[in-house]
């Protein structure tokens, strides 16, 4: 497995995960990510050249359902929870034109 | 602390009319108002919709209506369910005050059959710890001992019933949430097989590893509980197309000639007082009839590296809905992608933050293969593991947890310790297996001890059998 993790490294992650994480949060995190990454290094001890990658539990594929309409979640109820919704729409902050 | 009635007994007694739905519910609303301040099981008790629906039940019943098989059941869920109208924040400040538009598959199958909802139960934040310390809502204590932590990360839904604050109660598990709390709290806890119950409506966690499960007094409750909830459901992609497993008519069938494994190479580190209750387990179940075999699970200690890569970088692709968008929480900031991180980081707490932030990075270019893609050959050689050790037994006992339930405070600054907790449960999970937690005496300090009954996947009606043998000689 790859060596430590350093700060940089989380810092670039926790902009991936969309997290403003604080200078003191990316500094604990980095010791206790190390850390953990430096357990996780107990199954270097296993030969696992000839494993196939098990991704879920059950032999299930491509469940589809008929394509008709069926009944589905009320607009306005679903808009009443939102932070901000316009004209039957959730409404954002800009997309574009604040990148740094 | 008051007599517990059971789901059994108060479906028949309502249902034949010789119980009031009422009269059940408010044993139950006395015994929140009396001990609910000290405990904190619920983020929220819906006493008013509560009252409304027993009522409307005990109508039902006089008019000669049919009122279902759960009949009047006080029934507390775990707050990552969706209750429509209801709130269902998955204690979580990015979640607070969101009413779902839509009930889980599993909330609409209680209701259908008569159920009465007390509440909202509390929970590790995302389901996300082993103590229900980690809720953004204050933690939840043990009622056994108000010292000690009720286990997680459905310690509400344990302690409500372990307080008499509901009949039964639902939570999830994804690597021991229903499990090990049960084990805590003395409870039967139940983590069906993975596909048995619809995760519908369940706010995803690890989705190939989540399953929702019952908490209540006896076997005998859980049995009827997964009849209702299980079974096909078209709207989770993941339910595996079969009807509901039949258990109750199995319960009385004993063990004899089952074949029970015992691991050899168990992973190290249980207390002597939760061993020598497992031993008794195998005791007992030799005495009545069953042989007990040993096997080999060589992967099983591997279990907790695979399962901390895997459930995190599911968590980290599962919780990037929670983004200001749609629902919960929103900072306001200059543009879409500062809005994003700003909310948050506002709106998630330490535990979750972490794991976000290890699943991202076990998922991102350069790491996968080395984290995400190893995790999940271990994860092969774990249902490998099983698979082998099945061919030789019917049902495997080991310890939920490797100690009684620990005092608040004792895990919380060392992440690693308390995933520790989780060590026999998670290899369920990994696999896809169903596993439940059986009450057998207890431990250090008096307090109560669970014995695991893992089978194989669809495995539930040994399982069942197992856990009834484990009941009639705890």
């Amino acid at each position: 497995m790859p060596e430590a993790i350093s700060r940089e490294t989380v810092a670039k992650v926790a902009r991936l995960a969309r997290l403003d994480l604080t200078d003191a949060e990316i500094e604990r995190m980095t010791s206790q990510l190390a850390g953990m990454l430096d357990h996780f290094r107990d199954v270097d001890a296993l030969d696992l050249s000839n494993v196939e990658p098990m991704n879920q539990p059950i032999p299930l594929t491509n469940v589809l359902r008929d394509d008709v309409v069926a009944p589905s979640l009320d607009r306005d109820e679903v808009l009443a929870s939102a932070p901000a919704a316009q004209d039957g729409r959730f409404r954002v902050p800009p997309i574009i034109g604040f990148e740094e | 602390m008051a007599q517990r009635r059971t789901v059994v007994d108060i479906a028949a007694g309502v249902s034949s009319g010789a119980l009031s739905a009422s009269a059940v519910l408010e044993e139950n609303l006395a015994a929140i108002g009396s001990r609910e301040k000290e405990i904190h099981a619920f983020n929220l008790v819906t006493a008013e919709r509560a009252r409304e629906r027993a009522a409307q039940i005990d109508t039902d019943v006089k008019a000669g209506k049919n009122v279902g098989r759960l009949a009047g059941v006080t029934i507390a869920l775990k707050d990552n369910m969706c209750t429509r109208g209801v709130e269902t924040t998955c204690s979580s400040k990015i979640l607070a005050g969101w009413k779902p538009p839509y009930d889980a598959t599993v909330v609409r199958r209680l209701a259908d059959e008569g159920a009465v909802f007390v509440g909202k139960t509390n929970l590790d934040e995302f389901a996300m710890g082993s103590s229900t310390e980690n809720s953004a809502f204050g933690p939840t204590r043990n009622p056994l001992d108000t010292s000690r932590v009720p286990g997680g990360s459905s310690g509400g839904s344990a302690a409500a019933v372990a307080a008499g604050f509901a009949a039964a109660s639902f939570g999830s598990d994804t690597g021991g949430s229903i499990r090990q709390p049960a084990a805590l709290c003395g409870l039967v806890g139940v983590k069906p097989t993975y596909g048995t119950v619809s995760r519908q409506g369940l706010i995803a966690f690890g989705s190939s590893l989540d399953q929702i499960g019952p908490f209540s007094s006896t076997v005998a409750d859980s049995a009827l509980l997964m009849e209702v909830i299980a079974g096909h459901d078209p709207l989770d992609s993941t339910s595996i197309p079969q009807p509901a497993p039949s258990l109750l008519n199995v319960l009385d069938q004993g063990v004899k000639d089952m074949r029970i494994g015992r691991i050899t190479d168990m992973p190290e580190g249980s207390s002597p007082d939760v061993l020598a209750r497992l031993e008794a387990a195998f005791e007992a179940l030799r005495g009545a009839g069953a042989q007990i075999v040993d096997v080999k699970m060589p992967s099983m200690s591997f279990g907790l590296t695979a399962y901390y890569l895997v459930a995190p970088a599911e968590a980290s692709s599962n919780l990037a809905r929670f983004d200001g968008v749609r629902y919960g929480l929103r900072v306001d900031a200059k543009d879409l992608n500062a809005m994003y991180g700003a909310t948050r980081a506002a709106g998630f707490g330490d535990e979750v933050k972490r794991r976000i932030m290890l699943g991202t990075y076990a998922l991102s270019a350069g790491y996968y293969d080395a984290y995400y893609g190893k995790a999940l050959k271990v994860r092969r050689l774990i249902a490998d593991d099983f698979a082998k050790a099945y061919e030789s037994c019917d049902a495997i006992l080991t310890p939920t947890s490797p100690t009684v339930a620990f005092k608040f405070g004792d895990k919380t600054s060392n992440p690693l310790a308390m995933y520790l907790c989780d060590v026999f449960t998670i290899p369920t999970n990994l696999a896809g297996h169903a596993a439940m937690s059986v009450p057998f005496g207890t431990g250090e300090a008096g307090l109560p001890v669970g014995v695991q009954v893992l089978a194989p996947a669809l495995g539930e009606a040994p399982m069942f059998r197992v856990a009834a043998e484990l009941e009639r000689n705890a």
